[in-house]
């Protein structure tokens, strides 16, 4: 069992309106010195056995094909294998 | 003509399409369940708006997989008109039909208001009975509205004549002010090169008659009935070339044509 952590954020340069706000929210209750704040995605994504190539290759597929849109995102994730006992 | 309303689960704005398109301007209309896999005998699509499948993950990110999809880009692909309004413009970006991508708005707002847009090219078959320049009050509601494509992609979009409506102020100006949503440019709708698909996130079917506060809309629906009308004239004059070409190749062959 393999267990994706997939991080989803908007390209640099690509506005981001939702850190925008949170940054000029965290700005009001005085925190001055944060700089940026990106919001992102965070998907946890869970596969059956495999190698881990494979899983690899599968996981990059879903999120070139589905889990990011290129054209304003990039992802990067992280593979994990589990004990069979997490098998569902 | 007969149109088809694509219908996702989420889809809101297939009914006053609907009705735009038999009631306002006397068309056939049918609707198209997402899973169906058949379009033909329809002459233009339409992909209306709405929160197909509640715009989980990104706003049309996953309606486009849904089936009908595989045949509304064979359908334009073959040049047939398709037309995305709001959410159904979403679908098309993220099909990759049209170019570019949707941020949530500037200022995060859900935005739900009248909006002036410019005419840019009358060169699609959505708007060839509008005069270039020609300002249209239309209606906008979306969260998800804000455009963007990165500068090359923009300069693409100009050079080919892609940028059909610009937000504007009533009197046709691209202004800071107009601009409902910070989309790149002003940009409020665009088609692919060949221009037989448009997407615009204002909504021609909420502004179809006056009691609605505009009737400026109609002339989008009005436009597609024309060019087909058109086509339908350029076909039949095809068709006949082509039995006159048959013909004169028979008489060539000796009238053997025919044996095989």
């Amino acid at each position: 069992m393999w267990l994706a952590r997939i991080r989803v954020m908007l390209k640099k340069g690509v506005l981001d309106p939702q850190g925008k706000a949170v940054l000029g929210a965290l700005q009001t209750q005085g925190y001055k010195r944060v700089q940026e704040v990106r919001v992102g995605k965070y998907l946890e994504v869970r596969l059956h056995s495999m190698g881990r190539i494979e899983a690899e290759a599968e996981v990059e597929e879903m999120c070139r094909r589905l889990l990011s849109n290129p054209v304003i995102e990039e992802f990067s994730f992280e593979l994990d294998e589990l004990p069979e006992s997490a098998e569902r | 003509m007969k149109f088809a309303i694509v219908v996702f689960p989420g889809s809101n704005c297939d009914r006053d399409c609907f009705y735009a398109a038999r009631d306002v301007i006397g068309q056939e209309a049918e609707f198209v369940w997402h899973t169906h896999r058949d379009l033909s005998g329809f002459d233009c699509v339409i992909l209306p708006g709405g929160f197909s499948y509640g715009d989980y993950l990104r706003s049309g990110a996953i309606a486009r997989f849904a089936p009908v999809m595989t045949e509304v880009e064979r359908f334009a692909r073959a040049g047939g008109p398709v037309l995305g309004i709001c959410n159904g413009f979403q679908i098309l970006l993220e099909a990759g039909l049209l170019p570019g991508a949707m941020l949530r708005n500037r200022d995060l707002q859900f935005r739900c208001e009248e909006t002036f847009i410019r005419v840019e090219t009358s060169r699609t078959p959505f708007t060839g009975l509008c005069r270039e320049g020609q300002v249209l009050k239309v209606p906008i509601a979306h969260g998800e509205g804000n455009y963007f494509i990165d500068e090359a992609g923009l300069k693409d979009l100009e050079a080919n004549r892609q940028i059909v409506f610009r937000y504007t102020d009533a009197s046709g100006r691209v202004t800071p002010e107009s601009n409902p949503n910070g989309s790149v440019s002003n940009i409020a709708g665009i088609c692919n090169r060949q221009g037989n698909v448009v997407g615009l996130m204002p909504h021609p079917e909420r502004s179809c008659e006056g009691m609605l506060g505009s009737a400026d809309g109609r002339v989008i629906f009005e436009s597609v009935v024309a060019d087909l009308a058109g086509r339908g004239v350029a076909r039949a004059a095809n068709a006949l070339m082509d039995r006159q070409t048959i013909h004169q190749v028979e008489k060539a062959a000796g009238g053997a044509s025919g044996c095989r």
